[in-house]
């Protein structure tokens, strides 16, 4: 990609962020854009800006803990509807996304009530208890002795992407929020970060656990208390103690100071403030585990306990964050994951689903983590869907949204009638779990990007006359 | 002295000699985990009449006066029987498999305001009873204590699957719900 489309690309993305203040563009002699207005306090006391260049007086606090360009302007904008209003939710902006680092500051964050918990880690102490011969209790000094571990790994948030988010989107567009966009609304609940702490096996190891165990209970320090029980034997697969995220301190709202990473398997699992963990020999049937988190089907019968995330893919660039402005070549970016192991393989489609074309995949490629993909593209300016779908060093392959209807054991979408929106907060705990179906994006001949999966299931009777649930098969 | 240095080597984790043994206090924590058998529910005791002051003062603000729910707080009454029809209601009495999980949740989580979390073990049975009276699952009058809270039958008790949850994975490594499913699309 040269220079000139790079900045025009970045500025495009800056503007969607800005979700719909007015941004003008100065050409310049060079033949960049740049922005000539920004938000945040531009300095004008130094004098005109040449050639985008307005020196500031040094910041010192920005100096002692760096900041970003005045000119960066994305954000983790809340979540909507309900989700967004019962606890603290930010979603990550996948739109400005770039490699496969979430930056800790986007990092999504679901915390279960309207508090960020402040803990002093002098305080904080870590106790394994319950059917474990040597009950344990480590304060975060010792927990920072002991050898450690760093590995790049995805958290997502168990209702990412899920359709009742996109009803609440919807509502809170009524309702006048402009920072809207599907990538950021519906598929922010997803990021990356190098995490690092100590291995949970070597404490249960260290602690002794007795023959009957086979669960454990993790409990953390927030208001709320947040606590979930999973198998021991993903414990000691390759569960993770952190205390270290992206080169420093997890943040406060990533669970200063140690949470559980439990790679690959939904994020309700990988508790924040991690406290307590309790080992036992059976599930503990707690709220998060019963109430919510499941998934009602049809038939009135629902799944628990689901855990491992599908293999599952998006284009991050285009998306119906940008605009193209013209015709011609573009590179295709985007971010491929699987709870059960590396991505072998991205295809994209440019074509509704008619023909793929394999991907670059960004090396090195790490186990249950962001893989970058990349693929050239030139856009003949005509109305097009384009769509990503991944494949996991096992072979398994992103489904369509036609074969996850089908696991589910629903049509598609039965429980969103108009009818229900009524009570659409009473049923909140619905939420289709297995979202990864292949997402795609139309692009229109004015370059404006739209989601061509979730506004078609509203907007249509059904996916059968749509090719693009089932990747093209239809 | 020897038995008290013995003591001291098993209370850490060994080879890198980290960490101390816990307290009783520590071990039997008055905010711990309850399991689905309530065999660490504490003692204390309560019926849905003794639940309605604490509930009207504690609880009413966002539940709703009777449990109805008020946006974006969810209801806490009724839906027994809707779970497979187009309009399922999930209250934690139509949907809940577990009565201990109704007295787990109060304790862990309920109100979430700092300065109202202060409900005594009373309380929480008394406000536990309440819930289960309104959803007609238990008497007025039934006492809710350690022993008679995990014999309450919750009409969604085999509403779930797998049950029991899957606590090994699959032969093939993965764990629920099996993605290899998901057969890839035509080329």
């Amino acid at each position: 990609m040269n220079s000139k489309m790079s900045d025009r690309r970045g500025f495009l993305k800056g503007t969607a962020a800005m979700a719909g203040l007015a941004v003008g563009a100065i050409p310049f002699a060079n033949g960049n854009a740049l922005a000539s207005v920004t938000p945040g306090e531009p300095n004008t006391s130094m004098g005109v800006t040449k050639l985008g260049v307005t020196p500031d007086e040094p910041n010192i606090q920005d100096l002692l803990y760096g900041g970003r360009s005045r000119y960066e302007t994305t954000v983790r904008i809340p979540s909507v509807g309900w989700n967004g209003a019962t606890g603290l939710r930010n979603l990550t902006p996948l739109q400005d996304s770039i490699g496969v680092i979430t930056p800790s500051s986007y990092h999504y964050l679901v915390q279960h009530d309207m508090h960020i918990t402040n803990i002093d880690p002098r305080q904080h102490t870590l106790m394994i208890y319950g059917m474990v011969d040597r009950p344990l209790v480590f304060t975060m000094e010792e927990l920072k002795r002991l050898p450690s571990v760093s590995r790049i790994h995805f958290l997502e948030c168990t209702g990412n992407s899920g359709l009742m988010h996109y009803k609440s989107m919807l509502h809170d567009q009524k309702l006048g929020r402009a920072d809207l966009t599907v990538i950021q609304a519906m598929h922010g609940r997803v990021s990356t970060s190098e995490w690092t702490g100590v291995p949970l096996s070597l404490l249960l190891k260290g602690a002794g656990v007795q023959k009957q165990a086979s669960w454990l209970v993790a409990e953390g320090a927030d208001l709320c208390r947040h606590a979930k029980s999973f198998p021991l034997a993903k414990a000691m697969d390759d569960v993770i103690v952190a205390y270290g995220q992206n080169g420093e301190a997890l943040r406060r709202e990533q669970g200063y100071p140690l949470r559980l990473v439990v790679p690959g398997w939904q994020g309700v699992n990988n508790v924040k403030y991690v406290k307590r963990i309790k080992l036992v020999d059976k599930p503990y049937y707690l709220g998060r585990e019963t109430s919510s988190y499941t998934n009602l089907k049809p038939n009135g019968k629902a799944s628990w306990y689901e855990s491992q995330v599908g293999p599952k893919s998006l284009i991050t660039y285009p998306s119906d964050a940008h605009h193209l402005p013209e015709r011609g070549l573009y590179e295709i970016s985007g971010l491929a994951w699987s709870g059960r192991g590396a991505i072998s393989r991205v295809e994209v489609s440019t074509d509704g689903g008619r023909t793929w074309k394999d991907a670059q995949l960004q090396q090195p490629v790490f186990r249950k983590a962001f893989t970058r993909f990349r693929l050239g593209w030139n856009w003949s300016g005509a109305e097009t869907v384009i769509m990503s779908r991944c494949t996991n060093e096992y072979g398994d392959i992103q489904p369509t949204m036609l074969e996850l209807a089908k696991l589910w054991g629903d049509q598609v979408t039965p429980h969103y009638t108009g009818e229900e929106i009524e009570h659409w907060w009473e049923t909140a705990a619905i939420m289709e779990f297995l979202n990864n179906p292949i997402l795609p994006w139309r692009v229109k001949p004015d370059g404006s990007v739209q989601d061509a999966l979730y506004n078609t299931l509203y907007n249509t009777n059904g996916p059968s006359k749509n090719s693009y649930y089932s990747g093209g098969k239809i | 002295m020897v038995l008290l240095a013995c003591g001291t080597a098993m209370a850490q984790l060994p080879i890198y000699n980290v960490g101390r043994a816990p307290t009783e206090a520590e071990l039997h924590p008055s905010d711990g985990v309850v399991g689905s058998d309530g065999k660490e529910l504490p003692p204390g005791r309560g019926t849905a009449k003794e639940g309605e002051t604490i509930y009207a003062a504690k609880c009413a603000a966002c539940h709703g006066k009777n449990g109805e729910g008020i946006y974006p707080w969810p209801r806490l009454v009724g839906g027994i029987g809707t779970l497979n029809t187009p309009i399922p209601v999930q209250t934690v009495g139509s949907y809940s498999p577990y009565a201990t999980t109704i007295w787990d949740y109060i304790q862990r989580a309920m109100p979430p305001f700092p300065l109202e979390k202060n409900l005594t073990p009373d309380n929480i049975y008394a406000l536990t009873a309440l819930l289960l009276y309104w959803n007609g699952i238990i008497k007025e009058i039934d006492v809710m204590d350690k022993n008679s809270l995990p014999e309450v039958q919750m009409p969604n008790r085999h509403g779930f699957y797998p049950d029991p949850p899957q606590s090994t994975p699959n032969k093939d490594g993965t764990w629920q719900p099996y993605w290899n499913q998901a057969k890839p699309a035509a080329k």
